[in-house]
């Protein structure tokens, strides 16, 4: 349990940050999963470059209308910013659900992002809150959708020396209802399935949805088959229900020690209606 | 001096007294085996195989040597002329296997200890350990009991094809004629699975030689300082009274530090070869590998019954998963089950046989309760099991079973003595505090709306103080050392090793009492086997119970030696001991104790036939284990669309006996029943075929954390204890074991209108999930 040598380097700013990138080194943030695998000798970087410790990447404002929320941010952060509770609750609620409070204390969300892993809670939201990821190199920046973004397990749109510098999220309308669903691994606390849920209402019906779901395969994504038997239809159990069967849909399940592909699937369908119910009661 | 000037002294056996101990834990100012800093200290890192079975072609050691900081690498066959790792277990024909500190040929686990570097720092030692490079002729594992019996299967010791390290049988009664004469007989398969301690400090050594000396120190995390002293001198061979053993500061064992690993011996050889203190610290991953499991049961149970639901006889076909080897009491823990297999019930006839099976997995031995739990598990899934099969009530049938008051002492079918105890007055106040017909009322309005409500009930016995010596491998006594100093302060030495329990309160309480001294004049030593004379150590809820006793006898010597010193003072022939003074009942006149201590020390008076100093040791022989005995109700709900569980409501009545201190009394409940519900929820020990242990680490094993434990009602009854002065039984163990068959009993009740009479643990989500929609289907 002890890592090999390495070198560290805090830099003060992040051109200097993304020079050291540029020349092979690694990306460091709350170090929440890169520490545990260097400890285990399963990665191995010679250089890290901590991100953490910058004060350019560590915000949460608002701007025309958007929350940019820098990749430094703790999920605390993220979790209790008033900013967050009061303009995106879905990302708020989100966060809370992350692993403990210790690392909740550390994690950051351009880490959390950016690693990847398949059964992390940010994804569900960001999917569903169709938000941006923005990155940035030592030669420039650019800015990707999440959809785009999330490529698989592990796999994202990051090119070499790219790294997660933001993220930026709507400030939620006020009539829409949200909500965050998980199926804890009682052990890791990651997400067996987390169904992240937006829904407005049209009258009596479903107005437009948005689905975001982690953990069910390799890596998120939006749930439109049960965004599309929902807009428009009434706002029941029925519907509700009809609709969440449709979850899974065309998803390649994981499986492992703590649910099976099947078990999963069914357990999307669960969390994706207790999701809609929960967004659809949270609604104006 | 008068009467009246005499201050009555407030009693603290009973009270609920804080720990004294935690000041220090909770500051982290307590000095555990990682705190032991030596000058010149060095490190060692373990190179562990990384196979189940595996023959060694070669290891090559030069670049972890060239690595500089590295001091020295040792291979099996450095290891000259130290002992095995021993087993204390005498079974008749027991197959031991030898169980070298480092692998010789032959590698039986993943985790086995194949080479071990030591270095100038940690750091340095793992990067080394990283560059021994091990060639493995990799050979089929198996690490299923069962499997492991099939004809055909890998041999975990080529020697010995069958896997078979024993079988051992028990029978009591006639068990063919409760059978003959049965209306009914039902079976299941039941089984209790690996479990891994998890205790929060995992191992650790500190060894010291000084070759002027010849002497050793070792500091290392264990429940057993003496023992372990005089088996790893053995191993060493060092001389005893040379080799000084220092349990520090223990975080947490429930019985995986009862034991003497190979690491503590290395550790200690090392610092023999080279002359220089070194330090080994087990990592959680080695903890979760290389660290004894617990339990590792398939057990084939057969009831025999009368239609009215009395209990005629049992059968027991157990089959222990024992692991690659022996450690210390690894054969002796499914004899324990047999010996609890009757539970509380009042039948004669029994039939075991255990068959302890080899597997390429890590060594079972005692987990809390050690084969305990297994038991009751046992006999309490199969009355529930024999009343669904009769459409009795559980309550029912247990009350038609019980031993009754008047039987006791009751010599059970297995050869044990039952001391005391009224089971059905117990397990009544819980089924009056849980409103058990209110409940079954509920119940029935539950299942009609079409939810899932079980009420699942334990009545659980158990057996404690371990315990007379003639059941126990190294002698089941304890010790205790009273002293008082010139200045009347009183230094405790017991010969138990608490790490966790809470004696350095408990028995300070008791001293109090019986000397009539304050508390914060009291301190109780223990764990230093130069500082504290030879005790038996801390296991099987003996601490009090036989620790405790041993110093109650102790006091009582002390106060007969205070009274002489206070008479011979006070110039008269019998004097009033009380509240801290030697009272003259004619004259009135009295002496403090901390003045006759002066005086006992200055040598001014010293009665007629008595020697100088107030020092008393005593060692002291147990009469008979105590069986402590219990009601656990528990009330659950489960969601047949998730197979989530939730539990509603927890009572327990526990019959423990008296309490010292009702406070810890509490946290041993607690945390048993949160170890008894892991079991029944959460944890298992999963090897795949190859031998990796797959839940190794905690991203992976379940460990109970507080927010997944209920609110429990926790109340007693006290019918106290026979056997020692304290009136004690000891509560260790009872919540692990009582709530485990609760909670399983519970959700298979909630699932018995789908035809459901057995779930095995751990009652994951998606097991439930499955078993609901299997009916379906």
């Amino acid at each position: 349990m002890i890592a090999n040598s390495f070198e560290y380097s805090s830099p003060a700013t992040l051109a200097e940050a993304l020079g050291l990138i540029a020349d092979g080194a690694k990306p460091l943030s709350g170090g929440m999963s890169l520490i545990p695998m260097m400890k285990l000798r399963l990665a191995s970087p010679e250089h890290l470059v901590d991100l953490a410790r910058l004060p350019e990447l560590n915000y949460i404002r608002e701007e025309h209308g958007e929350l940019h929320i820098g990749a430094a941010a703790t999920h605390h952060d993220v979790e209790n910013a008033p900013l967050t509770r009061g303009k995106c609750p879905l990302l708020a609620e989100t966060a809370a659900h992350i692993g403990d409070i210790q690392v909740r204390n550390r994690g950051t969300i351009g880490g959390s992002v950016a690693h990847a892993d398949p059964a992390a809670d940010y994804p569900a939201a960001l999917q569903a809150l169709e938000a941006k990821i923005v990155l940035r190199s030592a030669s420039g920046e650019r800015t990707v959708s999440t959809a785009d973004f999330f490529i698989d397990t592990f796999t994202t749109a990051l090119e070499p020396g790219e790294i997660v510098v933001e993220v930026i999220v709507p400030v939620e309308p006020g009539l829409t209802g949200t909500s965050y669903q998980k199926c804890l691994q009682p052990a890791s606390g990651f997400a067996i399935v987390g169904v992240a849920a937006r829904v407005r209402r049209d009258g009596d019906n479903f107005g437009p949805v948005q689905i975001g779901i982690t953990g069910l395969t390799g890596t998120s994504y939006r749930a439109t088959a049960v965004e599309n038997a929902l807009t428009g239809k009434p706002a029941t159990e029925e519907t509700i229900r009809a609709a969440a069967a449709h979850a899974a849909d065309g998803v390649d399940a994981n499986s492992d020690l703590h649910a099976s592909a099947e078990y999963r699937a069914s357990l999307a369908v669960s969390y994706t209606a207790r999701a809609i119910r929960s967004a659809l009661s949270r609604s104006a | 001096m008068p009467v009246s000037s005499i201050v009555k002294l407030e009693k603290l056996v009973g009270k609920r007294l804080r720990r004294r101990e935690d000041p220090r834990l909770i500051t982290g100012t307590a000095t555990y085996v990682e705190d032991v800093k030596l000058p010149n200290l060095h490190h060692a890192v373990i190179v562990r195989s990384p196979h189940g079975a595996a023959n060694i072609r070669s290891i090559d050691i030069s670049k972890a040597q060239a690595l500089p900081g590295v001091l020295a690498v040792y291979i099996g066959k450095d290891i000259v002329g130290v002992g095995t790792v021993p087993c204390g277990a005498d079974l008749p024909g027991l197959r031991r296997p030898a169980h070298h500190i480092l692998a010789q040929d032959r590698v039986y686990l993943v985790g086995h200890p194949v080479a071990v570097v030591v270095a100038t720092d940690r750091y340095i030692a793992a990067d080394g350990a990283d560059l021994v490079e091990v060639d493995y002729d990799v050979l089929q594992a198996v690490t299923d009991p069962e499997k492991a019996l099939a004809p055909g299967a890998p041999s975990v010791h080529p020697e010995w094809p069958d896997n078979i390290a024993f079988t051992f049988h028990q029978n009591g009664g006639d068990i063919d004629a409760a059978f003959a004469e049965a209306e009914v007989v039902v079976k299941q398969r039941i089984t209790s699975q690996r479990l891994v301690p998890n205790a929060m400090e995992t191992r650790g050594v500190v060894a010291d030689w000084k070759s002027n000396d010849r002497s050793l120190t070792l500091h290392t995390s264990t429940q057993i300082p003496h023992l372990a002293r005089t088996l790893l001198a053995g191993m060493l061979g060092i001389e005893e009274n040379r080799f000084r053993l220092i349990a520090p500061e223990v975080g947490g064992g429930f019985g995986s530090k009862l034991n003497v690993y190979a690491e503590e011996a290395l550790m200690g050889w090392i610092s023999m070869q080279l002359g220089l203190p070194v330090k080994w610290i087990e990592s959680r991953r080695e903890n979760f590998m290389v660290t004894i499991h617990g339990r590792g049961h398939v057990d084939y149970l057969e009831i025999a019954a009368k239609r009215d639901g009395t209990i005629l006889g049992l059968k027991l076909k157990l089959i222990q998963d024992l692991g690659a080897y022996h450690q210390l009491l690894t054969p002796a823990i499914p004899t324990l089950s047999v010996l609890m297999m009757p539970g509380l019930y009042n039948f004669r006839n029994i039939q075991a046989e255990i068959i302890g099976t080899f597997t390429n997995c890590v060594p079972t031995d005692a987990y809390r309760g050690a084969g305990r739990p297994e038991a009751t598990h046992g006999i309490e899934r199969m009355v529930d099991i024999l009343a669904a099969e009769l459409n009795m009530d559980p309550a029912e049938i247990r009350f038609k079973n019980f031993v009754r008051p008047e039987q006791f002492p009751f010599p059970t079918a297995t050869g044990l003595n039952y001391d005391s105890g009224d089971y059905a007055n117990t397990f009544q106040k819980a089924l009056d505090t849980i409103d058990y017909q209110g409940l079954r009322t509920q119940q029935a309005e539950a299942r009609a709306a079409g939810r899932f409500m079980g009420i699942g009930i334990s009545t659980y016995g158990e057996i404690c103080a371990m315990g007379p010596s003639v059941a126990t491998p190294a002698g089941g006594w304890e010790s205790a050392t009273v002293k008082f100093e010139p200045s009347g302060k009183v230094t405790v030495l017991t010969g138990t090793s608490p790490h966790g329990q809470g004696q350095e309160t408990t028995f300070a309480q008791l001293t109090a009492d019986e000397l009539g001294v304050p508390i914060d004049d009291i301190v109780v030593l223990h764990g230093d086997t130069s500082i504290v004379q030879y005790g038996i150590g801390t296991f099987g809820s003996r601490n009090t119970a036989v620790g405790g006793a041993a110093l109650f006898y102790a006091l009582q010597d002390m106060k007969e030696k205070v009274k002489k010193f206070g008479a011979a003072m006070l110039k008269t022939d019998e004097v009033i001991f009380e509240d801290g003074h030697c009272l003259d009942p004619k004259t009135g006149a009295s002496v403090t104790v901390q003045q006759i201590a002066g005086a006992a020390y200055r040598g001014i008076v010293i009665p007629k036939g008595m020697d100088p100093g107030l020092v008393v040791t005593k060692f002291w022989e147990p009469p008979n284990f105590t069986y402590p005995f219990g009601a656990h109700i528990i009330v659950s709900e489960v969601d047949p669309e998730t197979g989530q569980i939730e539990i509603k409501r927890y009572v327990a009545v526990d019959d423990i006996g008296n309490q010292l201190n009702p406070l810890l009394v509490d946290g041993q409940l607690h945390g048993g029943a949160a170890q008894g519900l892991g079991q029944a929820l959460w944890e298992q020990g999963v090897y795949d075929d190859n031998g990796q242990l797959v839940t190794g680490e905690f991203m992976d094993y379940t460990m109970p954390r507080a927010r997944m434990m209920p609110w429990i009602e926790s109340s007693h009854t006290c019918t106290p204890s026979p056997v020692n002065p304290l009136g004690v039984k000891g509560v260790g163990e009872a919540g692990t074991i009582g709530s485990t068959p609760a909670m399983v009993n519970s959700v298979v009740d909630a699932l018995s209108p789908l035809g459901v009479r057995h779930i095995d643990m751990p009652m994951t989500p998606e097991k439930i999930w499955k078993i609901v929609n299997g009916s379906k289907a």
